[in-house]
């Protein structure tokens, strides 16, 4: 707790904060503050009881430290960043989901409990312990995707679950919806425009029939598409193989869906490409969250929505809007006078 | 503001007479508030319409499903305006290849299982109320379920929420697209028993059936053993669908009560269901047969068809149908402790009601950890209720105590709210009271629950006018 107490005294002290763990998502959304103070949350396992499926750590921990400690005890966190260096605090605060997520869920649905530092150098605490409660309001869940923004996280209890027992990709070139709706609970179904892979887990006969079933070949895991500039779509589910069509007629773009969740992994070669991606995404009914690169395409490309709620949210937690400012795209303070 | 009421949603939608508002006094909990009027909705706008004549008298508001919560949630405090939700009960939409349905609050919660059935779809979480209990109370709760163990709770099945915020502003919470930009501030809404605003309509993730199912029904001798073979289970990295735990006392009641060949002379029993694809579960029966027997399980009794499934979970669905048989009152407790120790809590709340005197019955969620210890009791009985509360506190202290947490999913409302001390210091509960104040700036929705009095930073600790807990 001392070492939670002292980041919270550094954030009560500081003008403007900046919440820093690897570095590995400093680019996800807004840049980083300048000429902030950077504060980062205490490291290491706190307590694991495997028996409970639940861990407690240092939110400045690594994901493959996590991932490590549970390993010894055949089980995981589905937490699944694209760089495992990057720290559990920062993989919660940006929200970003991995690519097992339509059998194992979101990443909001991994955390029991946050306890964060906000503005004020107050360490305050949510969510509870065990693996099921409703004991007041979710903090964890406000945490999660916040870029930093109400709060820095110092220490997290997670879920756990058992490792699964056999997984395999495999591949094919069927459509992918329909490739989909054959699949019983699969844990990842991608398509890249020419192929579609599918990931199952479980029981290695159940992975095999299913493979034999679907018509899927053996394959890699298919590569997070990569480049300078890169970006995360979100459209709703019936809208992915729509986005998916749109994007493999531009030049400079490759993209990975995830069919039945309607993430799209986009990479580009020019800035100018990616916001080219970013507006298809917009004509297919969503947006899309800079990750990398792209210095001129800040944020989601569209407006927060519920900004008015939003804000004061933020202000509940941060008044003077000192942690990651910039990271979330609030509009401007209105001048004062000034009403609607 | 009756009047106003009238006006905009129409005077045969407004109740006022005392009769009426009696009815509507309280939920199946135990407190009791008083209602100024009761605004029957009959649709979104009727409901938008009413927060804002609320808003505009500043007059509390509550919103009301089924009125099947236990906790007080939806008990009308200060003379609030209740606004019951139960005729928006139309499932709008079903998209069966996204999976998804638009659904009004008021549609009840079995109701939206059988609405996707033939396309081979359900709705995962299901309360024991499921045949009463609506998708709006549901949201408000976080509601859970036997089959929450490996679904996942509410949260994880509602995509998107159209609400009416407390000062009559309307929003689209969530969305149909994965992670909107910013806060959750969906995930902030479910669960937060009304305080925040009233749901006009909510997008729900739909769950395709598992092609395999099988029921299990495990017999012990001892309490402990049923207990071990609990976290015995989990602790082999078998994840099942349901695994619910009944003790001796609720077991012959059920067995009385339905007839579904569970073992009256049990110590407790174990129903374990595991689902999926069919070499996983046959291998998952061996599992759990095998550490059920380890753990001394004096037979093992799979289910042979969907008849017999369905018997068996007719026995754990009927067990607050069943008490009725053992004494006329009961006091259904909620509360979570980690998996690895519901042995020690167990034995504590036994030896608890023994104290006091009381016939306690335990039938839960054991696989998450979610106890319902249920106190069976005749409140003709001079003197009872003081032993029934003070029961109900030491058995709270005693989980929270073991790492436990107050509600696993009934909620606070009224009935734990003076209990969040036990597990929240002040500034946890002043930064929730900010949270839920960023979205209630009046404060007008559903005031008095989940906080205690007190919990913001200055603010004077006061009991609500009219409250009867």
């Amino acid at each position: 707790m001392a070492a939670e107490l002292d980041v919270a005294k550094t954030i009560a002290g500081a003008r403007v904060v900046d919440p820093l763990g690897s570095g590995t998502h400093r680019e996800v959304g807004g840049p980083p503050p300048v000429g902030a103070e950077p504060v980062r949350a205490p490291a290491g396992i706190v307590s694991y009881e495997p028996a409970d499926l639940t861990v407690c750590l240092g939110a400045g921990t690594t994901v493959a430290e996590l991932q490590s400690a549970l390993g010894e005890h055949g089980q995981e966190c589905a937490l699944d960043p694209r760089d495992d260096t990057a720290t559990v605090g920062g993989t919660l605060a940006t929200g970003l989901s991995g690519m097992r997520r339509l059998r194992v869920g979101p990443v909001r649905d991994q955390v029991l409990e946050v306890r964060m530092a906000i503005a004020d150098g107050r360490l305050v605490r949510g969510g509870g312990p065990t693996v099921k409660n409703v004991t007041g309001y979710d903090l964890p869940r406000l945490f999660v995707g916040s870029l930093g923004t109400v709060g820095v996280a110092t220490r997290v209890i997670l879920r756990c679950r058992p490792r699964p027992a056999h997984i395999s990709w495999g591949s094919t070139t069927d459509a992918p919806e329909a490739v989909a709706a054959r699949c019983f609970r699969p844990s990842a179904v991608v398509w890249d425009g020419e192929r579609t892979r599918v990931l199952t887990e479980g029981h290695e006969d159940d992975v095999r029939a299913t493979a034999e079933r679907v018509g899927l070949h053996a394959c890699d895991a298919p590569p997070l598409p990569d480049g300078p500039h890169r970006g995360r779509a979100s459209v709703p589910v019936s809208a992915v193989v729509t986005l998916g069509r749109m994007l493999a007629g531009m030049p400079d773009v490759r993209w990975l869906a995830e069919i039945g969740v309607g993430t799209i992994h986009i990479a580009a070669d020019t800035q100018d490409a990616l916001q080219r991606a970013r507006d298809a995404t917009a004509r297919a009914g969503g947006w899309m969250l800079r990750e990398a690169g792209a210095r001129g395409l800040d944020g989601f490309g569209v407006d927060l929505p519920n900004a008015d709620l939003m804000a004061r949210v933020r202000d509940a937690f941060d008044p003077d809007a000192k942690l990651a400012p910039g990271r979330l795209p609030f509009p401007p303070p209105r001048p004062e006078g000034e009403t609607g | 503001m009756h009047i106003d009421l009238a006006n905009a949603v129409g005077a045969e939608r407004v109740r006022s007479e005392p009769l009426e508002l009696a009815l509507y006094a309280r939920d199946a909990g135990n407190a009791r508030g008083d209602a100024a009027a009761v605004c029957m909705a009959g649709s979104a706008a009727d409901v938008i319409a009413a927060v804002r004549v609320a808003a505009a008298h500043g007059r509390p508001f509550v919103a009301r499903g089924s009125g099947t919560g236990i906790a007080g949630g939806a008990t009308p405090t200060g003379g609030s305006l209740v606004i019951v939700t139960t005729r928006l009960n139309r499932v709008l939409d079903v998209d069966a290849g996204a999976r998804v349905a638009w659904v009004e609050p008021g549609v009840l919660n079995l109701d939206l299982s059988r609405a996707v059935r033939h396309l081979g779809l359900h709705y995962a979480p299901d309360p024991s109320s499921q045949a009463a209990c609506t998708i709006g109370g549901n949201v408000a709760t976080n509601a859970g379920g036997p089959h929450c163990l490996a679904a996942g709770v509410t949260s994880a099945h509602v995509l998107a929420i159209d609400v009416v915020l407390p000062d009559g502003s309307e929003a689209r919470l969530g969305g149909l697209a994965p992670d909107a930009p910013g806060y959750d501030l969906r995930g902030c809404f479910v669960g937060s028993e009304g305080t925040m605003g009233i749901a006009t309509r909510i997008a729900v993730r739909l769950t395709p059936d598992p092609p395999a199912v099988r029921t299990m029904l495990l017999d012990f001798a001892a309490i402990d053993d049923a207990a071990a073979a609990v976290s015995g289970i989990i602790a082999a990295g078998v994840i099942p669908a349901a695994l619910e735990m009944m003790d001796a006392e609720i077991t012959r009641a059920v067995e009385d009560f339905v007839g579904a060949g569970y073992p009256r002379d049990a110590a407790a029993v174990l129903l374990v269901e595991v689902d999926g694809l069919v070499d996983g579960v046959l291998a998952e029966v061996d599992a759990v047969s095998r550490i059920g027997r380890e753990h001394g399980a004096r037979s093992v009794r799979v289910a042979a068809d969907e008849a017999e499934r369905a018997l068996l979970w007719k026995g754990r669905k009927s067990a607050f149908g069943a008490i009725a048989r053992v004494a006329p009152d009961y006091y259904l407790h909620d509360a979570v402790v980690p998996r690895t120790r519901l042995v020690d809590v167990l034995r504590r709340v036994i030896a608890i009601c023994a104290e006091q005197r009381l016939t306690v019955m335990n039938v839960f969620h054991a696989g998450d950890g979610n106890l319902h210890p249920l106190l069976a009791f005749d409140a003709r009985e001079p003197g009872i209720w003081p032993r029934v509360k003070e029961a109900g506190d030491e058995i709270l202290r005693a989980c929270v105590a073991a790492g436990g947490v107050l509600s696993g999913e009934h909620g606070i409302g009224l009935e734990k709210r003076d209990a969040m001390p036990l597990v929240f210091s002040p500034d946890d509960l002043d930064a929730q009271a900010r949270l839920r104040d960023a979205f209630d700036v009046a404060g007008l929705a559903n005031p008095d629950k989940v906080l205690p009095a007190g919990s913001r930073c200055g603010e004077l600790a006061t009991v609500p006018a009219g409250t009867w807990i």
